[in-house]
């Protein structure tokens, strides 16, 4: 199987709670100023961190958990790729969540770190789950579309076109979109403002 | 049924449908900036590739841009090293590029449309949330991360799923002191952060229509804080008229056999829409963002809202809002004092911009306790202001005059909040840490209200100046 096929996801989960959680809270910007990605992970929720100590991203119980729960309308503001980056640097391989903004959503598709919704009852029951028994392993499985947590399982909803992005292990879009060459050269020669007018 | 803009485009652009169904998608104009592309640049290195359409890819620098001391190197080694990044990656690509020392060099939003880079019709992709900005000249423009600058280089393409069109259309006439800003803070405030998740952003109506080009970018900006990745507005004559004449605009011949392919991809009159909105440009008054979402807005008239006032699903957001911002609910707006004053970034740095700025602050003085700066938004925009005699103005009144770059809407440059300010600002965020202080506070609104608040030392109502 090609190491890039993403169907399955375990691990322990960390719950991130609050709605509108921008890409500036994920990854503050002083720490775009560099020409790498190396290094992110420490610095992910740097100020949500600072301001309360109690933040998950420092709680002991959920260091090394791999899958994020996020509220509604996780990502929004800043379409910087530095903020799912922060996240994998962390640990993080996937993220459930209630909404998501779609320009982060597209980057971590991008990145290979699938984003799943489900409906706000049930992620408040997993977070709830989680924060009972955050040494318990969850599991994300892109085929079936659930997440199953002890004995909680869910319905999980993703974009058909990004789900088989990645569980075909063709997330990483370039190859595919240089087979088609010839007829983007097409296209392009049919555009007016491509050929001047 | 007709269609939309934003379909015609599409299917112009579409190449071919994907194994996974998305379609692959011709990117027009790809313009590049030194934050998001150097990990791109890296990766094509990585793995071999050259840039596809090296001509229709554009780079500048904005984001780490110092406005006051542009010296080599930077004082901030980090952002020199940024700098020497995307000169490299701009020479060894053969890539254009309008670095610190090319006239044309500006905020990536401001540079495209000004140079005539960006034109109706266009699908346009760069590595920034506000790209959205673009969609005023009928185009088709999104942000997009890191690994897809790197596929639009190596390929002049995206993976995508068409978006949903929504019409908004705002009817009436503006009323004096009220701005395209206004417009769009209470499109936000009505439809919420994410109600435009999904779809592309359609303006229209004659307060649309009756709007200048610059007016109708700040309505784009911030389509993507309403949750919209794109928004644009039909091409016309106030469209064509900017354009004519631009570096990069078609000219002679080629100009009007444009504008008649630009006509025809603007909406038919019977278009078929996902949604429909209408907002009444008449009743709105000038707005003041109170919160930590651009979503959290008020007329200035208006009060901080009690959480019963709001629906359920904005409440933690709100509460959360009270306290990082020290405000509590049946505050007026109008009276909050503020501590720095902030004319900028590609929401609201354009001439008209500036102009407005100016006139409110002509004759007054900055409140002895406010810092206030005005920072344009491109080295042209700079040039023409001052032929003008506007940056006079604004600092005979106190406000320190800037070179053009990012500046204050964003903490990566030298210019930030310190502290718990409190930041009257033009810009289109108001997210906790925004402008570089993790506890500094951001109050957006438009340049004139900026102005006004820059005098009086607090929120005040633009229409009493
Ligand atoms: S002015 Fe602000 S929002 Fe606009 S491109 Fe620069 S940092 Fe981004």
């Amino acid at each position: 199987m090609n190491s890039s096929v993403i169907q399955y996801v375990e691990g322990r989960a960390i719950p991130v709670r609050g709605n509108d959680i921008d890409t500036d809270r994920i990854i503050p910007a002083r720490y775009l100023r560099a020409i790498t990605f190396d290094g992110l992970g420490e610095h992910a929720f740097e100020d949500d961190r600072k301001s309360n100590p109690d933040h998950p991203f420092d709680d002991p119980r959920y260091q090394g958990a791999s899958i994020l729960i996020a509220n509604d309308n996780f990502g929004c503001g800043s379409s910087r790729e530095h903020a799912p980056q922060a996240l994998m640097r962390w640990g993080i391989c996937a993220i459930v969540g209630e909404s998501f903004a779609e320009i982060f959503l597209g980057n971590c598709t991008a990145m290979g770190v699938p984003c799943l919704t489900a409906s706000t009852a049930d992620i408040v029951k997993i977070q709830d789950a989680i924060e009972a028994d955050p040494q318990r392993e969850m599991a994300v499985d892109l085929k079936e579309k659930k997440m199953t947590f002890g004995d909680i399982e869910v319905d999980l909803q993703i974009a058909e076109g990004n789900r088989l992005q990645l569980i075909e292990g063709a997330w990483d879009a370039t190859g595919m979109l240089l087979e088609g060459r010839g007829a983007v050269r097409e296209v392009a020669d049919k555009l007016p403002y491509v050929t001047g007018f | 049924m007709g269609q939309s803009l934003f379909h015609k485009v599409w299917d112009a652009h579409a190449v071919r449908t994907l194994p996974s169904g998305q379609t692959q998608l011709f990117i027009g104009l790809h313009l590049v900036h030194e934050v998001t592309s150097p990990q791109a640049f890296d990766m094509l290195r990585e793995r071999g590739l050259t840039i596809a359409y090296p001509e229709r890819t554009f780079a500048t620098v904005d984001h780490i841009v110092p406005t006051s001391d542009v010296a080599r190197p930077f004082a901030d080694e980090m952002a020199e090293d940024m700098m020497v990044a995307i000169e490299e990656n701009a020479q060894q690509f053969g890539l254009s590029f309008f670095g610190l020392d090319d006239e044309r060099q500006g905020i990536v939003h401001v540079i495209g449309p000004e140079l005539g880079l960006t034109q109706p019709g266009m699908t346009i992709a760069c590595g920034d949330s506000h790209t959205s900005t673009h969609g005023a000249y009928g185009a088709i423009a999104f942000g997009i991360g890191t690994s897809q600058v790197r596929d639009v280089l190596a390929t002049q393409c995206l993976a995508m799923d068409p978006l949903k069109v929504r019409r908004i259309e705002v009817s009436g006439t503006l009323g004096n002191g009220v701005y395209a800003k206004d417009v769009i803070l209470n499109i936000i405030r009505n439809l919420g952060v994410k109600g435009g998740t999904g779809y592309a952003y359609e303006y229209a109506g004659s307060a649309i229509e009756a709007m200048d080009m610059e007016a109708r970018m700040s309505v784009c900006n911030m389509s993507i804080e309403g949750g919209a990745r794109a928004g644009y507005v039909n091409p016309d004559q106030t469209t064509y008229d900017y354009l004519q004449g631009r570096t990069y605009a078609p000219s002679g011949e080629a100009f009007d056999r444009a504008v008649s392919w630009w006509r025809s991809m603007a909406s038919d009159a019977d278009a078929d829409y996902d949604d429909v909105y209408h907002l009444d440009g008449s009743a709105l008054e000038p707005t003041v963002t109170w919160g930590i979402t651009p979503g959290q807005a008020l007329f200035v008239s208006e009060k901080v809202p009690a959480l019963t006032d709001l629906p359920d699903d904005e409440r933690d957001v709100a509460a959360e809002a009270y306290d990082y911002m020290d405000l509590k609910p049946g505050t007026a707006i109008s009276g909050m004092p503020i501590d720095v004053a902030f004319v900028g970034s590609c929401t609201n740095s354009r001439i008209s911009d500036l102009r407005e700025a100016a006139r409110v602050v002509e004759g007054h003085k900055v409140a002895n306790s406010v810092k206030a700066l005005v920072v344009p938004g491109s080295k042209s925009v700079l040039k023409t202001a001052e032929s003008e005699g506007l940056h006079h103005i604004f600092e005979d009144a106190g406000f320190e005059w800037r070179g053009a770059g990012c500046s204050m809407c964003l903490a990566m440059n030298p210019d930030k909040l310190q502290g718990r300010e409190v930041c009257a600002s033009s810009s289109n965020r108001n997210f906790k840490g925004r402008q570089g202080s993790p506890t500094g506070r951001t109050l957006l609104m438009s340049p004139a209200m900026v102005a006004a608040a820059a005098i009086a030392g607090e929120v005040i109502d633009v229409r009493a100046m």
